[in-house]
């Protein structure tokens, strides 16, 4: 039995734009103030995105697809559907979706709906809109992974919980500057990080993080995409995993057999942190600003609960059109506005006011 | 700000959309139903680009406490590249990166939220260029 998923008519990216906000904090500084900079040696990343106190997973949303939007050259009306994935959607009840397609002029003939599975909720979005548009029930659909991440003060997570994320516009392959090959998904109930209703921030069970969650699920999705395609590691040019730090993912890909190389320009982690729905995609952009046509991507997020969407993308001669007309993800990474703990601590609510 | 009204605001909010004046061409921002140059009541929408010129700013320390959690503020009459002038924060800067003459964008962002259980108010603010922008 063939696993992988290729829909009845062939899709692929024909836009796609990037949002990270502007400002950083140091792990050095989270350091200080929790761990008396004990643990400097051993920090995960150098500095973490922060959101402003005015930016959340629906303006971001709105940053990132504005910018797929530039690139795709498309009517907003002929988008059908938008489909943002999140663990930070701003409401609870209330789709982020449909300010977004405010935004964009997009409604109001689409469907929208918020997806969430944890980290890999951008990329459920885009399986959604492969087949939305695989099966010619529409031209173009919008997926977005985007977010906002929080850990408790202190936590472990806080080191690293960023915010950025990714949007992309799904269209057929022949206008696509990204032909999507063929993509898989595997999940299985693996309880590794979670969030209960009305909790700020989540839980997570530590070690149990690694091996039986992110190594598995990814080391099942990225396998099986390569085995039924026939394709080994050498036959790609670039490979993006989900990185939640910078160890996981170097590990992985040294395990899967793909070299330093190989994932050096979508690794972004240890600049901006790990912005969960928005990491995996977020390294597909950078790649895509920068890959040749002709080239061949591997991309597989991660997300806890747990699963992984595995994809493979090969670069078209249209990118070398639309890569300017909009920013590069690598100028949201450069543009950098350190901020101190205090002024993360106020922005991020994390000061409670009785 | 009530729903209705925000929900009525929302195309000025989200898109900067304003009027133009049928008869004489004159741009408004926000939208008017009387053309202040023919005096004619004959308008059409008109969206703005979203990028203009920093005209002049200043700096907000006090305010209501729905805006408390994003002081000290920005605020900055934009020239919007079409001539028309707009009110409007300034966001991703701080205070002594400002400059008269900056080049700006229009970006959407949260304005305030009402409480913790109502509405978040999103609208316009601009920001400085990034990249190709
Ligand atoms: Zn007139």
């Amino acid at each position: 039995m063939q696993h992988v998923m290729k829909p009845n008519r062939p899709v692929g990216i024909v836009g796609y734009g990037a949002y990270i906000p502007a400002f950083r904090i140091m792990s050095r500084d989270i350091s200080r103030l929790w761990r008396n900079e004990q643990d400097l040696n051993y920090l995960p990343i150098e500095q973490k995105s922060v959101p402003g106190a005015d930016e959340d997973t629906i303006t971001m949303s709105i940053e990132a697809a504005n910018n797929a939007l530039a690139r795709a050259r498309v009517n907003p009306n002929l988008i059908r559907a938008i489909w943002v994935g999140s663990e930070s959607h701003p409401y609870a009840v209330k789709p982020s979706g449909t300010v977004v397609a405010e935004a964009l002029e997009i409604s109001p003939h689409a469907v929208s709906g918020d997806f969430e599975f944890a980290c890999k909720a951008g990329t459920e979005a885009i399986q959604a809109a492969i087949g939305f548009v695989g099966s010619s029930m529409a031209d173009y659909a919008l997926a977005v992974g985007m977010d906002t991440a929080q850990g408790r003060p202190g936590d472990a997570l806080e080191y690293t919980a960023a915010a950025g994320g990714a949007a992309f516009i799904i269209g057929p392959a022949e206008q696509a500057v990204a032909t999507i090959e063929g993509s898989y998904s595997y999940v299985s109930d693996t309880p590794d990080f979670f969030r209960r209703a009305y909790q700020k921030f989540p839980e997570h069970g530590n070690r149990f993080t690694g091996e039986p969650a992110y190594f598995h699920h990814l080391r099942n999705s990225v396998g099986t995409l390569m085995e039924e395609m026939a394709l080994k590691a050498h036959d790609f040019d670039y490979a993006v995993f989900h990185q939640p730090n910078t160890k996981f993912p170097v590990k992985l890909a040294k395990e899967l057999g793909f070299t330093r190389d190989q994932i050096k320009d979508g690794l972004l982690v240890p600049k901006i942190g790990n912005t969960y729905a928005g990491a995996a995609v977020l390294g597909l952009t950078a790649i895509l600003d920068i890959a040749k046509p002709g080239s061949r991507i591997l991309a597989a997020s991660f997300g806890s609960g747990a699963g992984s969407d595995a994809f493979c993308l090969s670069i078209n001669n249209q990118i070398e059109e639309v890569r300017t007309l909009a920013p590069m993800t690598t100028h949201y990474v450069r543009r950098s506005v350190v901020i101190d703990y205090g002024t993360y601590a106020r922005w991020r609510t994390k000061i409670i006011q009785t | 700000m009530d729903i209705p009204r925000y929900w009525r605001l929302r195309n000025q909010r989200y898109k900067l959309e304003g009027s133009r004046c049928k008869a004489c061409g004159k741009l408004f921002f926000p939208p008017r139903q009387i053309c202040t140059k023919c005096k004619k009541r004959e308008m059409e929408p008109y969206r703005f680009s979203g990028r203009g010129t920093i005209y002049s700013y200043t700096t907000v320390y006090q305010t209501s406490e729905r805006f408390e959690k994003q002081l000290p503020s920005i605020f900055a009459i934009v020239k919007l590249e079409e001539d028309v002038l707009v009110t409007a924060q300034l966001a991703d800067i701080q205070e002594w990166a400002v400059k008269i003459g900056m080049e700006v964008k229009m970006v959407v962002r949260k304005i305030y939220e009402e409480k913790q259980t109502g509405p978040i108010m999103y609208g316009y603010k601009f920001r400085p260029l990034i990249d190709v922008d």
